[in-house]
């Protein structure tokens, strides 16, 4: 508790609420990533993996610019190209740097069944504790973004922190430190989203009429946040859901559920408990027996 | 066979059932608490049961496969006695009752009640449904191979299924609590005359024409 931005606002698996005297004040956080801006470069990539030491496997070429491929548990940033050839027939270089998105309502956090291994600070940030991680793979059935990953070497559940460590003493995070072209930012959410519609009016003025902000409501909003040019189609930018929720499947798997099941279960177990004494134990007598044993002789006979 | 020696006794349960009942007890009690302690934060302190959480989710899926195995080698030697008839539905009609001790007012029971017997294919349904929803939540192993939204499906399956049997487990240990004799029927794996007499009026028939009419 000794760093404001270290308090926390949510943890994974515990019922009772978190310490909130505190929360109130402290700002929210949010990175912005302008996909206009971004060329590619992958400094973000390397920068994230040099602050959290991270070395993933050196994979193979696959043809395409991404590399690697997918995130994994060491790479917690990836950015995806995809080509868009858009109605003027002009091609469109359109790079997302995926990760996690830190959602302010996050699945991941929902579904997690172990105490204390996901926890969102007041800042916004959602952090995984992998000391308390069980591998249970919840998380990723939760995230509306398909963003954690277990490692096959530890089975925990591995994500960007948004470093976290580096945010609590008041550095940004360092992907926003390395992009050499401005199109990372990091501030608060607010700053963020000022920023993000200055940008998003010079990006109209500029022929891009659809440009927008992403920092989707279905999820409580992120605090990771997209300016893209094509706002109104975020599938082009390798997939990104138009409107992520948590599933009403995983919500419902997580929410009304859990009480009202351990509830009939005690219910049951008390009415069983409860009839017992009321009629008393279900004995057989000797009546019984020797009514039983009359008929046997008679077939017997 | 030491079961058929004392002239007030029937045999219910042969050693090998009694054997595979207990050993399903052991099993559902792991899988139960493990599975309990990941569906509710109230319950995770069940997790210690196998050793903590991270051991529970490894522990878990093996051993509720295994308890799958017990249960259908159990059942498959049932399954004959649990065929609904007509009568059940009276049974299940008079189900108050039942709760009241009033089973003279029932109709004749064979081998099972109707309720042992909606118990039974309970069961059997919910763990058709855990095997197959477990396989596609086993993430070390499965999950990889299915896509998002029936892993979802599956886990939301999973734990109603789970809450199901759980239920049924509940209603079956406080029935064989409440109704003396049944115990003894799978750890002794007799009955006394009476008890089948007074319970299982219909099988009490069958049984003591069939040991006695040859």
């Amino acid at each position: 508790m000794a760093l404001q931005s270290l308090d926390i606002r949510r943890r994974s698996a515990t019922t009772m609420p978190a310490p909130a005297v505190r929360a109130a004040a402290t700002t929210e956080v949010a990175k912005l990533i302008d996909t206009s801006k971004c060329i590619g470069c992958k400094a973000c990539q390397t920068a994230c993996m040099e602050w959290n030491d991270l070395r993933d496997d050196i994979g193979t070429t696959s043809g395409i610019y991404d590399n690697p491929r997918d995130l994994t548990d060491r790479s917690w940033t990836v950015m995806r190209f995809s080509e868009y050839e858009n109605p003027k027939g002009d091609l469109e270089w359109l790079i997302r740097k995926d990760g996690c998105m830190h959602c302010a309502d996050p699945g991941c956090l929902k579904a997690c069944p172990a105490p204390g291994a996901i926890v969102q600070y007041a800042n916004g940030i959602v952090d995984f504790h992998e000391e308390n991680c069980i591998g249970c793979g919840y998380c990723v059935t939760g995230c509306p973004f398909d963003v954690p990953r277990i490692s096959k070497r530890d089975h925990k559940a591995y994500k960007c922190n948004l470093c976290s460590d580096r945010v609590a003493v008041g550095l940004e995070p360092a992907c926003v430190k390395a992009c050499p072209t401005g199109s990372i930012t990091f501030g608060t959410k607010e700053q963020m989203q000022r920023d993000a519609a200055d940008r998003v009016v010079d990006l109209k003025s500029r022929g891009f009429e659809n440009a927008g902000l992403y920092d989707p409501p279905g999820v409580g909003g992120t605090h990771v946040m997209y300016v893209l040019h094509h706002a109104d189609q975020p599938a082009l930018y390798s997939g990104l859901p138009a409107r992520p929720v948590v599933s009403p499947l995983v919500r419902l798997w997580k929410g009304a559920t859990k009480p009202l099941a351990l509830g009939v279960l005690a219910f049951a177990a008390l009415a069983g408990l409860l009839n017992y004494v009321r009629v008393g134990p279900n004995e057989t007598d000797a009546d019984d027996e020797s009514a039983a044993r009359r008929e046997k002789e008679r077939t017997n006979g | 066979m030491a079961d058929g020696e004392s002239p007030d006794l029937l045999p219910r349960y042969q050693p090998a059932e009694r054997v595979t009942h207990w050993l399903l007890v052991v099993l559902f009690v792991f899988a139960g608490a493990s599975g309990l302690a990941l569906f509710h934060p109230a319950l995770f302190w069940l997790s210690g049961l196998l050793g903590g959480g991270p051991w529970s989710v490894v522990l878990h899926p093996f051993v509720g496969l295994a308890m799958c195995v017990a249960f259908f080698m159990l059942a498959r030697g049932l399954w004959q006695h649990n065929r609904l008839e007509p009568r059940d539905r009276a049974w299940l009609r008079g189900i108050r009752d039942v709760l009241d001790k009033r089973e003279d007012r029932l109709p004749e029971v064979g081998r099972y009640n109707a309720g042992q017997k909606v118990l039974f294919f309970v069961l059997v349904g919910c763990l058709a449904v855990l095997v197959g929803s477990g396989l596609v939540i086993w993430r070390v192993y499965f999950s990889g191979y299915f896509p998002i939204g029936l892993i979802r499906l599956s886990a939301l399956l999973h734990a109603f299924a789970a809450f199901l049997l759980v239920l049924a487990v509940i209603v079956h240990i406080a029935a064989a609590l409440w109704v003396k004799g049944s115990v003894g029927a799978m750890t002794r794996g007799t009955v006394t005359l009476g008890w089948a007499f007074k319970h299982h009026r219909a099988w009490f028939r069958e049984m003591i024409r069939s040991t006695t009419g040859r």
